[in-house]
């Protein structure tokens, strides 16, 4: 988030495209729904489901899955056309804004109607009340990301933001929410091939050169390769060994047969976690691993901001903290490591990663810090991109838009897209631990009214969900939310994955599956 | 600015009201409707202090404190009016404390004793109602409510998930899920919101009864463990069991101020759970596991990445990072690749 979130209820508008907020997090869902409710902020939400945010929305409205470019580009054809724009700060802090304009120039609401399904008056009210807030706020979540298209439809995002001059300030800005507890400090740590801590560049030579003198060896410059790519060459003999620390592909990874093949290929799977996942069972070394509870240490919320966790109880067995796992192998392996605790790994941690420099356990305290925070004075930064963007101006970039990679035909008539829902988590590793939360959630399909007389289907009864990748049995709930033509099915569940049947088409840059949008067609059973 | 409160000088700060101010001076009114989050209801008039210059008694949850302002906390007046109320809401519910799970952290109880009240002395003959338990994670005990109006509050006003609200049955007041369902069967997302902020024994964690009293868990900070909002969590700890006893949110916490969803809260039995892995496992030839110790099984993997570098190269090793461990472990793991491995990938879940 370029915001924070106790900001979040000064705007006029928030604009929820693609977040089941309320069922995906909740706690920002309470605190927008609070701001509703009070009067000042009037929610606008696009979503194929009509969520229950919507529920508070001053506008609701249902786009076909997969074309939000479509939609934003016409929004903002809408706030140009009626001069809604933030001049001041296009000219002042921007580029690209002529190519931008050009771009959107041709998606007037007829043709986003045709794209989209969104009826023209209604993208008309959309942009009348979004470009003509004082300050308005965009939420976004894995449906705007898990597409072909997440990196367009993340650009398009910030070009709105930035046409309408809701960057850098309170109230405003583009705001992804993040999907699990610790993936910003995952990211920010250099979890990720191409980048060190804090996103300094791999094969930058200032950068290597540092990392060199920090670490004491010569490292590799090149950057690495994304999972997804990962387990293609998993798959064709090319990687040999793979790492997983706990992470259970076996259930989130796109086209799951793929997936399943592509680690038995390998020569050498380690996998570190709590429990015996569906992946762990496919490695040769299974390495047993501490939870939250277990631990002291750090995590980054979806706002940059960095919290303390304290050890509460002890791991079973001989479970380790993963760190200490790491250090073992790393000086089985030739290196000196002499991590005591966690802490003196933030520190480390401190020394070469600018964003976080200026933090100290101490100084994280009862409130943690939000990055950057770069001295010990620093008070941290709750909202990002005040005065200037980190790259100086801000890029508009034109956006055509594209069709997903698979679309509804005669063989698979319908949309499927899957998600989450409140009760249950990611792989389920942890939620499915549950009775209670078991008890809450089990695997289903939401099907609409139409789509279910259709095949004559009732609610609870066995449906079979098919596409070109595989087909699942699961629970039919039938709901007036999920509209005609859309098949919805929650990922969490092994017994009914959702990822059976998802494609593994991906983002070109970004490597995201399409979890989004794929063909799929029902059967009653 | 100066006040005086039982002949005492003491400070308060402008726009705060006589019983904040009280508060942070460390005299205790006692009090079962106002909370800092939902504010004051003046509901339960156990907040009643005497002003010099006012008539009667004033409820000083809802009175802010002026410059100079002449309180009594303890007068008989005060105390007489206090007992009253305290001693009827003990005289119309069951409010036996032995195996309530409030004991110790009760507001009713505390009120009792500073009062010097063992039980009601007035005898309504009110009927026993039955227990709520159909909520997978609530457990909701009518008899013990006291009608404050928090609960309501809070689902309405914090967490806005407009379940609950007071029924009326007669001249009886009672509070009901939706069109007066069981709790289970509501739209209730049993965020536990209405538990955690429940002044008596009404509203409780059900899978946390009978398990610790308040006074025997130690409170932890933690993060939830599940989606990226990061709340802070307190948790409620038996150390000598090793076990969570139930999770509370943090209240003044800048991420939830409190709240949690279902899962934060309630969602934390894989901690303990029997099959939790305890040991390094080794797969055999046959594909079933044998247990390992650390040293086996760290020299296995150190010696299977030597040889299937020095075959293939480090970039044929690929490493997965986690999005639930924390900025240490991922720090760590990153640096075993880069390092001493000698490759960057590294990725992780994050997209997934
Ligand atoms: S658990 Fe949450 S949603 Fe349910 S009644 Fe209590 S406050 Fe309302
Ligand atoms: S309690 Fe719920 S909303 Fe808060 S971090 Fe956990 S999963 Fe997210």
């Amino acid at each position: 988030m370029t915001n924070d979130i106790a900001g979040l209820d000064k705007s006029d508008v928030a604009l929820i495209i693609g977040s089941d907020t309320s069922e995906a997090h909740p706690v920002i869902a309470a605190r927008l729904k609070k701001a509703a409710r009070k009067g000042k902020l009037k929610i606008i939400v696009i979503d194929p489901k009509e969520i229950r945010m919507a529920d508070y929305a001053e506008i609701y409205t249902c786009q076909r899955p997969g074309t939000d470019v479509a939609v934003l580009n016409g929004m903002m054809h809408l706030i140009i056309k009626n001069g809604w724009e933030d001049k001041k700060f296009i000219e002042e802090r921007c580029e690209g804004y002529e190519a931008l304009k050009e771009e959107v120039d041709k998606f007037t609401p007829e043709y986003v109607e045709r794209i989209s399904g969104i009826p023209a008056a209604t993208l008309e009210k959309i942009a009348e009340l979004f470009g003509k807030a004082e300050t308005a706020a965009l939420y976004y979540a894995m449906g705007i990301t898990q597409h072909t298209t997440g990196i367009d439809n993340v650009k398009s995002t910030a070009n709105l933001q930035m046409l309408c001059g809701n960057m850098g300030k309170v109230g405003g800005g583009v705001n992804p929410l993040r999907g699990q507890s610790n993936v910003q400090g995952a990211c920010d740590m250099g979890g990720l091939p191409n980048v060190f801590t804090a996103y300094q560049k791999v094969g930058d030579a200032p950068v290597q050169e540092k990392f060199e003198r920090f670490w004491g060896v010569s490292l590799s410059d090149k950057p690495g390769i994304p999972m997804t790519v990962a387990f293609d060459k998993a798959y064709d003999g090319e990687m040999k060994a793979f790492y997983i620390m706990g992470e259970n592909p076996m259930i989130s990874d796109p086209d799951l047969h793929h997936a399943e093949a592509a680690l038995k290929k390998l020569e050498f799977l380690v996998v570190e976690d709590i429990f015996l996942t569906e992946t762990a069972k496919l490695a040769d070394v299974v390495l047993p691993a501490s939870t939250y509870a277990e631990k002291s240490g750090t995590f980054t919320n979806t706002e940059r901001r960095v919290q303390l966790l304290f050890e509460a109880v002890k791991a079973p067995g001989e479970a380790k903290h993963d760190w200490q796992i790491h250090q073992m192998l790393a000086n089985k392996m030739g290196q000196n490591w002499n991590f005591g605790n966690a802490r003196e790994i933030f520190e480390e941690i401190r020394k070469c990663t600018p964003s976080y420099a200026g933090m100290t356990y101490e100084r994280l305290g009862f409130n943690g810090l939000q990055w950057p925070c770069p001295t010990e004075e620093h008070p941290g930064t709750p909202v990002l991109h005040i005065g200037k963007f980190t790259r100086g101006l801000g890029l508009m970039t034109a956006i055509p838009f594209k069709a997903p990679a698979e679309m509804p035909d005669a063989d698979y008539p319908l949309y499927l897209t899957t998600g989450r829902i409140l009760q249950q988590f990611h792989t389920g590793t942890m939620s499915r631990k549950s009775p209670g939360l078991n008890n809450l959630a089990g695997p289903h399909a939401m099907i609409s009214v139409q789509d279910a007389e259709a095949i004559g289907v009732k609610n609870s009864e066995k449906v079979k969900v098919t596409t070109r990748r595989g087909s699942i049995v699961t629970t039919a709930f039938i709901t007036k939310r999920c509209p005609k033509g859309t098949v919805y099915v929650p990922f969490h569940f092994a017994e009914a994955p959702a990822n059976a049947l998802t494609i593994n088409a991906l983002d070109p840059v970004a490597k995201i599956p399409e979890y989004k949008v794929c063909a799929c067609k029902i059967e009653k059973v | 600015m100066q006040i005086s409160m039982n002949g005492t000088s003491i400070g308060a700060k402008p726009g705060q009201t006589i019983f904040q101010a009280a508060r942070d001076n460390g005299i205790f009114i006692p009090t079962l409707c106002y909370h800092d989050k939902v504010g004051a209801a003046g509901k339960c008039r156990v907040c009643v202090v005497e002003i010099e210059g006012m008539n009667g008694l004033q409820t000083s949850c809802s009175v802010e404190v002026r410059e100079g302002m002449r309180i009594q906390t303890r007068t008989e007046k005060v105390i007489n009016a206090q007992k009253l109320v305290v001693d009827l809401l003990l005289s119309t519910g069951t409010h036996d404390c032995i195996a309530c799970d409030q004991n110790g952290k009760c507001e009713l109880q505390n009120a009792a004793y500073y009062l010097g009240l063992e039980r009601g002395s007035l005898n309504y003959g009110v009927p026993e109602k039955d227990m709520d338990e159909s909520s997978e994670f609530v457990f909701v005990d009518r008899n013990k409510c006291i009608s404050c109006g928090r609960c309501v509050a809070a689902c309405n006003g914090t967490v806005v998930n407009e379940v609950l609200d007071f029924k009326y049955r007669g001249n009886k007041v009672d509070i009901a899920f939706d069109d007066d369902l069981p709790m289970g069967k509501s739209s209730c997302v049993q965020c536990g919101e209405c538990s955690q902020i429940c002044p008596v024994g009404a509203i409780t964690d059900r899978n946390s009864r009978g398990k610790a009293r308040h006074w025997e868990v130690e409170k932890v900070y933690s993060v939830c463990p599940y989606c990226g909002v990061g709340c802070k969590l307190e948790l409620h700890v038996d150390r000598k069991a090793n076990k969570i006893i139930r999770v509370n949110g943090v209240e003044g916490a800048p991420t939830n101020d409190g709240m949690l969803c279902v899962k934060g809260r309630y969602g934390y039995d894989f901690v303990g759970h029997e099959e939790r892995l305890r040991n390094p496992l080794i797969k055999n030839p046959d594909g079933t596991f044998r247990d390992a110790s650390w040293d086996e099984a760290i020299d296995l993997v150190s010696r299977k990445f030597f040889e299937i570098k020095s075959k293939h190269g480090a970039d044929s090793i690929m490493g997965m990072c986690s999005a639930k461990a924390t900025n240490e472990e991922n720090y760590t793991f990153q640096k075993l690749f880069r390092q001493v491995i000698g490759t960057n990938n590294i990725d992780h879940c994050a997209r997934l």
